[in-house]
């Protein structure tokens, strides 16, 4: 319970998952028959040497942040939610329906009701499979995944038809109006007289690190966190105390699909300002990675999606200097970073008190 | 002549401790040999080593006079060793045939090893009794007979040596006979059987010779015929047993919890307590005796409140305890606590530190902070609990497993006594703990009847009920089948009891 | 309204459609009847149909498309299962790394040798199966007849036995002296010589080539027919082929108005199999119950 700093804690479990990816990097770039020193200096330089790359790295992250802490509140209470994805999926909806159909709510009032539309949206996603696991054993790992491919087809139909901009080929719907914006880094240098990054880069980041904190105090502090652990490492143990299994999957849930909403948030608003396909790029996912990496500790979990952030950024600029290394690098990456996880943390689900 | 099995100078260490010492001893053919010793004895590793789960770190075994050394089970059983686990080898989804095939399918194809199995298993039948039907469903028998198919299992591998694994454990007295039986019938037979138990009865009454193990060594080794339970207890535990000191002169006090025509169902709908009442008086253990799983432990979990009661009525001090107030957290706010019999399932969270094990159950108090918890304190309370307690080691942050079995108890024991119960639910209260752990907890029980409070005590050990309670309640198939008085039975008694037998002297 | 001629072509294409979910379910049932939960096989199915197309499309055979196929899968397996098996690893964590890594590989290395974003050029001649008998190829024939081979070994061998029963209760196996993880190593193995033949069918016979993402949740759709064939193989041939007709009619329908409901949008009918097998789980209309100890890590004492 007590020990050296949880930031220094959580910094041991990142720096092997780097470790794997420098390496793995190197060798694919290698494979490609590239230069893998130049390849790793344009990813670092692509991702933190400059103000524009480090404001998309941090914008990045913010996704990660709100995917990881949604897989891993989850990971606590014992259950592997797939989900993240699908309910940043059902969040984008709840939030365009906001957006679009609330009419003209006062400006200060837009974007919490924005973020409250988006939240009970992810919410309600993550609630349904939770009760299925909680009331009629249905195990949850198959119905999120199930729930990611009909949030898809939602999302599909809705913007195909109903939310579709009238005119409009592209499965997509009508531009937010303003007030849906959220207040982004640029517009605070412009007011402050200095150069834009010309990122997305927006508020939604203070909000994902207020996020972590508040993970941080509720796995180690309060006794919500506590009757989580003891169900995720002992559910017969949890039986005994008397704690209630189906009150506390329940609440574990929620709050995971209030968490991927953040997700949601910080693309459509801070973004696309709009909803879109695939507005969620598979970051859901990505977040079980994040949660791994991290060990399911906040400060962990920053860390992971600091670095996660960083290797999606430097890909991307990696990818448009040299076109045969793709994007798709970093998802290989991800994948080999999980894989060790898998082999080395077999503990992950459980939530360590 | 040579030993049919000899065991020389066999150690097997886990980290720097040694679970077998130097083990030697030798088991003729047509023989019944018992090995007896407390848990963690080494028991258990020692065979584990013969049937080729694990290796030994040095020495070796002896099969008729050859040196082997067995890599894995394939080469035991390649050998003669048949092994009978405590915890059944049996696939519950399959049929006896399948399971008896399983390993020895003889063949690729399993209709020819099935036809040829079939006419062994009943060539088996003939000469030793009872048939188990092979097409019937695991999951559907009975224990008795599940065992006796682990038992056909290695007989149709053509075991000469048969290791028998605590296998009375889940038996009723009646089918412990027909296991006795059927041992007897196969040392006739010619084979080896090596028989592992603690209960020293047992061994005295089908046993030729006895090893005694303790702590990992052998310390003695007994013909039956020339030895007493008390001899062998005194060599089993290094000391003579000292009974706890407990004097039962006291009047019955009030009835604190009534029970009426309790009924408690298993999650898949099957009774399993089928109408039981019973009152708990102040200042008395009431001991339950049973061969478990004749619902004891799901009497104890719904009295407890973790286990829904189909039907009947529960009363403390006279009020009714309706459906709503039947869970833990109610139950433990009308003061009855509860030392469950699994501690490393329920009563603790083994990755959790000891200080977060301190509390289950009781974390939502005032004095562990609330919504928000309070670290310090809970610590603090951990730490007190062990000093008053003699936990060793007295570390509140260390991980829970990390105790030893014992150190685990007792910190179940203090968290649940020191919140002064009303009534304290106890279900195998020294399970697999060492002496001193033994005698700690049975004194600090004993001193909480003396403060006047209930105390309901489950346990498969008879001595123990014997030792404990003022009065003892039988449980068979899910029934109370006998009342009696501690000073008016005996062991014997109680066992045609839980076997089932009609009460005659009520 | 839908006519004859279109029902049976709607069927026609539905036994098409099927043969990869097919394939891959058989997959899902080798490995989890040995107790290997396997959300991977969509990245199995991507890994082969990328392996095939590319070998096919340079040697211009699709007999060595499909050997490519069958070897890719089968190295992501024994991937999984030595993460899996050997390592202990949360088989959910091992089957989602094998998702992403397939994900991830199939599209970088399409990108770096073919360029064209990822696809493959297109495989016409030797280098694509065609049909052979009532508009369906060998490798259909191949994946149907694998449910009677599956469904025989599995219940008719020493082999099947013991396969199932290191689903069921590998301490059992172990003690009866057999290797658990020799037994799901196998079991594995298998496993992706099936995602192998189903991604060769993806690649080579369904489309003519290779394009990224293009597996689109089938390893998932085989996993919810897994579900509802409750691990037997007869019944997962019955539950692929109507998942296969209903996909074939999603596409066939577009549009279609059903009388008394109105048109239904295609994604009702591309989410209708994951809908029933949630329904299905929740216990509304039956139980299915995996084998007893698929998703427990086999520990040696």
């Amino acid at each position: 319970m007590s020990g050296p700093p949880a930031v220094w804690q959580a910094a041991g479990p990142v720096l092997a998952p780097l470790a794997v990816a420098l390496a793995a990097i190197s060798i694919i770039v290698a494979a490609a028959g590239e230069n893998p020193a130049a390849a790793l200096r344009t990813l670092a330089a692509g991702s933190l040497g400059s103000r524009e790359g480090l404001a998309m790295t941090l914008f990045y992250t913010t996704d990660f942040i709100f995917a990881g802490l949604a897989v891993s509140v989850a990971f606590r209470a014992g259950l592997f939610n797939i989900g993240v994805e699908g309910q940043a999926m059902a969040a984008g909806i709840g939030i365009a329906l906001a957006a679009l159909y609330a009419g003209a709510l006062p400006g200060a009032l837009a974007l919490p009701a924005l973020a409250l539309a988006g939240a009970a949206g992810g919410a309600l996603w993550a609630l349904v499979p939770a009760w299925l696991q909680a009331r009629r054993g249905s195990h949850i790992v198959i119905t999120t995944i199930m729930f990611n491919f009909i949030a898809g087809a939602l999302l599909g139909f809705l913007l195909n038809g109903p939310l579709g901009a009238p005119g409009s080929m592209q499965p997509e719907s009508p531009a937010f109006p303003a007030a849906a914006a959220m207040p982004r880094l640029d517009d605070a240098l412009r007011a402050m007289g200095m150069t834009p990054t010309d990122t997305p880069l927006n508020l939604c980041l203070p909000l994902a690190l207020a996020a972590a904190f508040a993970a941080h105090v509720l796995f180690e502090r309060t006794r919500l966190g506590y009757e989580m652990a003891v169900l995720g490492a002992s559910p017969p143990a949890a039986a005994y105390a008397g704690i209630s299994p189906a009150r506390i999957m329940m609440l574990a849930m929620i709050l995971s699909g209030i968490l991927g909403s953040g997700l949601a948030l910080n693309e459509l608003t801070g973004a696309q300002n709009r909803l879109i396909l695939e507005f969620t790029g598979g970051y859901g996912f990505v977040g079980i990675a994040i949660a791994l990496t991290g060990r399911n500790r906040p400060a962990g979990i920053v860390l992971a999606a600091l670095l996660f952030g960083a290797l999606y950024q430097g890909g991307a600029e990696l990818a448009f200097e040299r076109p045969k290394i793709t994007r798709d690098m970093i998802v290989l990456v991800q994948g080999l970073i999980v894989l060790m996880a898998g082999c080395f943390g077999a503990r992950a689900r459980s939530g360590e008190a | 002549m040579v030993p049919a099995l000899e065991f020389i100078g066999v150690t097997k260490r886990f980290g720097g401790v040694a679970a077998c010492n130097g083990v030697s001893f030798q088991a003729a053919q047509g023989s019944i040999h018992g090995i007896i010793g407390e848990n963690g004895a080494g028991k258990s590793t020692l065979m584990s080593i013969l049937c080729g789960a694990r290796r030994a770190d040095a020495g070796h075994i002896r099969l008729d006079g050859r040196a082997v050394n067995f890599a894995s089970p394939r080469g035991a059983i390649a050998r003669g060793i048949g092994m009978v686990h405590q915890h059944f080898m049996l696939i519950e989804a399959m049929s006896v045939l399948d399971n008896i095939m399983l390993g020895a399918e003889g063949g690729p194809l399993l209709a020819k090893g099935r036809a040829a199995a079939r006419a062994r298993l009943a060539a088996l039948e003939r000469d030793h009794g009872p048939a188990v039907d092979p097409d019937a469903i695991i999951a559907d028998l009975p224990v008795g007979l599940r065992q006796r198919v682990e038992i056909l299992k290695a007989l149709i591998r053509g075991a000469r040596i048969l290791v028998l694994d605590e296998p009375t454990a889940v038996l009723t007295p009646n089918e412990t006979a027909e296991l006795f039986k059927l041992m007897r019938r196969l040392r006739d037979g010619g084979a080896c059987i090596l028989f592992i138990t603690h209960k020293l009865g047992e061994a005295l009454d089908v046993c030729g010779r006895v090893t005694v193990m303790r702590r990992g060594g052998i310390v003695g080794e007994f013909d039956t015929a020339q030895t007493s339970a008390a001899r062998l207890a005194e060599a089993m535990i290094g000391r003579p047993v000292e009974a706890a000191a407990n004097d039962r002169i006291r009047a019955p006090g009030a009835v604190i919890l009534r029970a009426r025509d309790v009924r408690v169902s298993d999650p898949s709908g099957a009774a399993r307590v089928k109408g039981v009442s019973l009152d708990l008086r102040e200042g008395e253990i009431l001991g339950i005796a049973g061969v478990s799983g004749n619902g004891q432990s799901e009497l104890l979990e719904a009295l407890a409140g973790m286990r829904p009661i189909a039907a009947g009525t529960l009363a403390i001090n006279g009020a009714a305890i309706d459906a709503r107030a039947r869970n833990p957290r109610a139950m433990r706010a009308l003061g009855v606590m509860h030392v469950p019999e699994d501690r490393l399932k329920h009563g603790l969270v083994a990755d959790f530190p000891a200080s977060g094990s301190a509390m289950l159950g009781f974390h939502r108090e005032a004095r562990y902070g609330g919504a928000l918890l309070d670290r310090a304190a809970i610590e603090a309370d951990c730490a007190a609990k062990m000093a008053r307690w003699d936990i060793r080691p007295p570390a509140p942050n260390l991980a829970t497993r990390g105790f030893s079995g014992g150190n685990q108890q007792k910190l179940i024991l203090a968290r649940e006594i020191e919140r002064d119960p009303l009534i304290l639910l106890v279900g195998q209260p020294t399970r697999g703990v060492d002496i001193g752990a033994v005698e700690a907890a049975h004194a600090r029980l004993l001193a909480l009847r003396a403060a006047g409070k209930a105390i309901l005590l489950i346990s498969n050990e008879l001595d123990e009920i014997l030792a404990l309670s003022d009065r003892i309640l039988v449980m068979c198939g899910g029934r109370i089948t006998g009342e009696r008085s501690p000073g008016g039975t005996s062991a014997r008694e109680l066992g045609l009891l839980m076997a089932g037998a009609a009460d005659t002297a009520a | 309204m839908p006519d004859a001629d279109m029902l049976l072509s709607i069927l026609a294409s539905g036994v098409r459609l099927s043969a990869p979910v097919l394939c891959a379910c058989l997959a899902g049932l080798w490995s989890e009847r040995a107790g290997i939960v396997d959300i991977g096989l969509e990245g199995k199915l991507l890994a082969a149909a990328f392996a095939g197309a590319a070998a096919a499309s340079l040697t211009g055979s699709a007999y060595a498309g499909l050997f490519a196929a069958l070897g890719a899968s089968l190295a992501l397996a024994l991937l999984q299962g030595y993460a899996a098996i050997q390592r202990g690893g949360d088989q959910i964590v091992c089957g989602m790394a094998v998702n992403m890594i397939a994900a991830g590989a199939t599209a970088l290395a399409g990108a770096a040798i073919f360029g064209e974003g990822g696809r493959t050029p297109g495989l016409e001649g030797a280098a694509r199966f065609t049909p052979v008998f009532a508009g369906q190829d060998g490798l259909a024939f191949a994946a149907l007849a694998c449910v009677g081979v599956t469904s025989f070994i599995l219940f008719q061998t020493r082999w099947g036995l013991r396969l199932r029963a290191a689903g069921e209760n590998p301490q059992a196996l172990a003690a009866a002296g057999i290797s658990v993880s020799r037994t799901r190593y196998g079991a594995v193995a298998v496993c992706g010589l099936l995602c192998g033949l189903g991604g060769a069918d993806l690649a080579l016979s369904q489309a003519a080539g290779f394009l990224p993402g293009m597996s689109a949740g089938k390893g998932f759709i085989a996993l919810a027919a897994l579900i509802f064939a409750r691990w037997q193989p007869g019944a997962a041939l019955a539950s692929c082929l109507a998942f296969g007709l209903l996909d074939a009619a999603a596409i066939r329908m577009q549009g279609a108005a059903l009388p008394g409901l109105g048109p239904v949008p295609v994604q009702a009918i591309q989410a209708l199999p994951y809908i029933l097998t949630i329904i299905l789980l929740a216990g509304f209309i039956g139980r299915s119950a995996a084998p007893a100890a698929a998703g427990v890590p086999y520990k040696k004492e």
